[in-house]
């Protein structure tokens, strides 16, 4: 059989890994590139694409069947509902590795239930209650449970029908939002380095509920600090409360958007009803952002202490927690729930990365610079800005750390340093009040993303595949001949390193013909890097590494079941052995009902999932930098667009 | 264009191009064409660089699995109920602990969420008893006259509960109920009194016999 180049179309299988199994060695002659450079190959279009022989390649190929550009799902069109047209976390693009991780996601947290219901609407899009119960096949009453969880915890919207306000509600999960459960640890250890532990209890009972009352959450934080302080003292409210008020001034808490009336779904509305809809079914629903209360607190006054638990009093606490709960009734501020603003930590952590940048490329006084700069435009910079609002030397010198005691030249050295430096994070917008000076966030994101992806290509392929990488990242195009030169690697090896970059898809080839006739000897063949398409392969990766890493954790967990069950009820057992005041001997009796052997493999189980849990959080440091960095693009390409045309 | 669609079966290693132009050599070996997947774990050549470590990392690292364990014991956590095989008992009715469906174990803001989501609230136990807070529940409206409203309700109460209880064993199946405005709280003592026995004497007798293994040659009387 005579194995030919493979051919492609337009939407041609440029994704699939490379390892040819064509005779001949090298890519394929009709090889596109990611940019939109479709050229005048047309002549490609009329080839017959000959599928390579692996079932491997066959399998990725009738998942590339499914797939469009830039091997994205697109989810079935929507009306001109505005429902439907939601921007931002409600996007219609979802790759299944997404999917897939935000299905586990669910699982752990929520059981599967909710994932089962969850990734059904995450796959489908928006639908109503009914067909959603009739095609995972759950009880209605565990569709409905499901849904109020995920929509407590944002993670599902609803909205009225796509044929108007009288057909039944319908529902649509967000995956963005399931996949900040991911980062969840990161924002808790924020608060508490910005907040202290009072503040770290507050997030992580917010983003464990959802969303709470303001009472609600101090009352529980109180009680928590409470029962870890000793005895006899207890946590006053006030002390929360003023945690509580600082988070929401510093925006990390927001206030939920307002929810729209809905209607009766179902039977005719008479037009006498006044409970119909007036405008919110025209209107998008509103965001968080456009209350402008978002970030006002209540006026409530919570006066009295944490209440310490004691499992001996427990008539005597549910009747104090049945009186608690009529003092929330009366708090006075029902309704108002407050959620985490998972944007403001965002930009927390885009400002940490750039000063950490700052610091290790230069030196510390410079990223104290830079850190005053970002602090002093914290609150005047939106959260799509390209740069912050301009600065003034003069304001910076005045707003220095007081410890950081430099003089104003020596202050205009390192702004200068910093403007000069090739990484951009500084830049110059004018000469008035000693220099004005902006930090460029979009450049800064755009070349900490560029970093990452250099480190990885050095990790898997080695230092010299990293040189040809970088090397196409800073030239552009490069014919092969030039590529050998350049990185200063022989030929054969430039090739090979090549040749595997390019299966897997970290290189791509650019075509230019000479003659309209695309003679392959008469044909320009560039190799080129494009750093936004290269990182988006890279994030669906890192979202598939971390898939593959929870799932290999529930496999150990599961593997291990009996062991595990073995050594709790030994812990259970001697907890209360110990309670209740046993003898040493009767201890150790206990402990040894486990051998050693178990014992190892127990500590090696654990030391396992350690291993797989702090992977997962490392993985995510990743998956935030390329996420930013490509949001960040995406607003610069609608600010383009939007001031390209004429009129919006 | 059209040249390029004549370049099959001309036999093997013939190229639509000239080799050089990519930078084989003349007579050069090429490695062998691979006739089979790619291997599920390749070797990999470049080790991964070690993980983080510090205190940092290790605190994250409790966050994150205290968070985990803690949501499992949360009511978001869905457990659909498992039916029991066993025979009914009359404990049931006082010892249920088991999730069931068409109950939700914690108490979400109604108004924000749309009506055809509302079930019943179970509310936390309280020793051993089990309640139910009738809230509202069919998206089918019916008017209903507000005259004696807490008789009726009363009443309707007390017959679900025969019915509710009767019910927990089997597959749930939707419920038409009338649909009722407003909220009911059962007073705990009230429902208490109501009952003969003391909860917290109720013994169901079945550790009873699981400590007098020794002297299983004496009768029990």
């Amino acid at each position: 059989m005579t194995e030919e180049p493979m051919r492609g179309n337009r939407r041609s299988f440029r994704h699939l890994p490379q390892n040819s199994t064509n005779s001949d060695v090298g890519p394929p002659a009709y090889q596109r590139g990611w940019s939109a450079n479709i050229p005048s190959c047309n002549a490609q279009l009329f080839g017959k694409i000959n599928l390579p022989v692996s079932a491997e390649i066959r399998c990725v190929v009738a998942l590339a069947i499914t797939c469009v550009w830039d091997s994205e799902v697109v989810l079935r069109g929507f009306s001109r509902n505005s429902f439907h047209d939601l921007k931002g976390c409600f996007a219609k693009h979802m790759t299944a590795q997404e999917v897939r991780l935000c299905g586990l996601l669910l699982q752990e947290h929520f059981g599967e239930v909710v994932e089962r219901i969850g990734t059904h609407l995450l796959r489908g899009g928006a639908q109503n209650l009914r067909t959603i119960a009739n095609e995972t096949n759950t009880p209605l009453d565990l569709v409905k449970k499901s849904l109020c969880v995920l929509v407590q915890h944002g993670a599902c919207e609803f909205g009225s029908g796509r044929r108007g306000p009288g057909s039944p509600v319908e529902y649509r999960a967000s995956c963005e939002r399931v996949l900040r459960v991911l980062r969840y640890p990161r924002y808790i250890y924020t608060a508490k380095t910005l907040y202290g532990d009072t503040g770290e209890l507050i997030v992580e009972e917010v983003l464990q509920r959802g969303h709470m009352t303001m009472s609600n959450t101090v009352k529980t934080v109180a009680d928590r600090l409470t029962h870890n302080m000793e005895e006899g003292r207890s946590m006053e409210y006030s002390e929360v409360v003023s945690a509580f008020s600082k988070l929401v001034e510093t925006h990390f808490l927001q206030r939920c958007p307002p929810v729209a009336e809905m209607g009766t779904a179902a039977t005719s509305t008479t037009p006498a009803t006044p409970s119909t809809p007036a405008a919110p079914a025209s209107t998008s629903p509103p965001t968080a952002e456009s209350n402008p209360d978002c970030y006002k607190l209540p006026h409530v006054t919570l006066i009295g202490r944490g209440k310490r638990r004691r499992s001996s009093d427990d008539s005597e606490e549910q009747r104090g927690g049945k009186k608690a709960k009529m003092d929330s009734e009366s708090c006075g501020d029902e309704g108002i729930y407050w959620l985490v603003n998972f944007e403001r930590f965002h930009q927390h952590f885009r400002d940490q990365a750039i000063i950490s940048a700052v610091a290790s490329k230069l030196d510390q006084t410079s990223s104290e610079i830079v850190r005053t700069m970002l602090r002093m435009s914290e609150v005047t910079t939106t959260q799509t800005a390209a740069y912050t609002q301009p600065l003034s030397a003069n304001e910076i010198f005045r707003s220095l750390p007081p410890n950081y005691s430099i003089s104003r030249p020596i202050l205009d050295q390192y702004l200068s340093l910093l403007v000069d430096d090739p990484m951009e994070f500084v830049g110059k917008s004018g000469d008035s009040g000693g220099g004005m000076y902006v930090v460029n966030l979009q450049r800064a994101l755009a070349n900490l993303a560029r970093a990452t992806l250099e480190s990885v290509v050095q990790e898997r392929f080695g230092s010299r595949s990293a040189r040809i990488f970088r090397l196409l990242l800073r030239k552009r195009h490069l014919e092969q001949k030039q590529v050998e030169d350049f990185a200063m690697i022989p030929a054969k090896e430039a090739k090979d390193m090549l040749y595997t970059l390019l299966s897997e898809n970290l290189v791509q080839l650019q075509e230019i013909p000479k003659t309209p006739d695309h003679a392959p000897s008469r044909t320009f063949y560039l190799y080129t890097v494009n750093q936004l398409p290269t990182a988006r392969l890279l994030l669906q990766h890192c979202y598939k590494t971390v898939a593959n890493l929870i799932e290999r954790r529930l496999f150990e967990t599961k593997e291990n079941k009996r062991l595990l069950e073995k050594s709790q009820r030994i812990e259970a057992i001697l907890a209360s052995l110990q309670a209740s005041g046993a003898e040493p001997e009767q201890l150790t009796e206990v402990e040894e009902m486990i051998t050693a052997p178990e014992r190892q493999q127990l500590e090696a189980l654990r030391h396992h999932i350690n291993k797989l849990d702090s992977t997962e959080n490392q993985v995510d440091e990743t998956v935030f930098l390329l996420e930013s960095y490509i949001f960040s693009t995406k607003t610069k390409r609608e600010r383009g667009r939007e001031g390209g045309e004429p009129g919006g | 264009m059209a040249g390029l669609g004549h370049s099959r079966g001309r036999g093997k290693g013939y190229m639509s191009f000239s080799i050089e132009a990519v930078g084989i050599g003349k007579g050069e070996n090429l490695p062998p064409s691979i006739l089979q997947p790619t291997p599920l774990f390749p070797p990999v050549e470049h080790k991964p660089v070690p993980l983080v470590m510090g205190e940092e990392a290790e605190y994250m690292l409790a966050l994150k699995q205290e968070f985990r364990g803690n949501m499992k014991n949360l009511p978001f956590y869905v457990r659909p109920a498992v039916s029991k095989k066993d025979v009914e008992r009359y404990s049931d009715k006082y010892q249920n602990s088991e999730p069931s469906d068409n109950t939700i174990e914690w108490n979400p803001d109604w108004k924000r969420l749309p009506k055809e989501l509302r079930i019943c609230v179970k509310k936390a136990l309280k020793e051993n008893t089990s309640l139910s807070v009738e809230t509202t529940v069919d998206p089918k409206p019916r008017k209903k006259t507000r005259v004696d409203k807490e008789e009726i309700i009363h009443n309707l109460e007390t017959l679900e509960e025969e019915v509710t209880s009767d019910e927990e064993e089997g597959e749930k199946k939707k419920q038409e109920e009338e649909q009722q405005d407003g909220e009911e709280e059962y007073d705990e003592e009230e429902f208490e009194e109501e009952t003969d026995y003391i909860m917290s004497y109720f013994d169901n007798g079945e550790e009873f016999g699981g400590d007098s293994d020794d002297n299983m040659d004496e009768a029990v009387y």
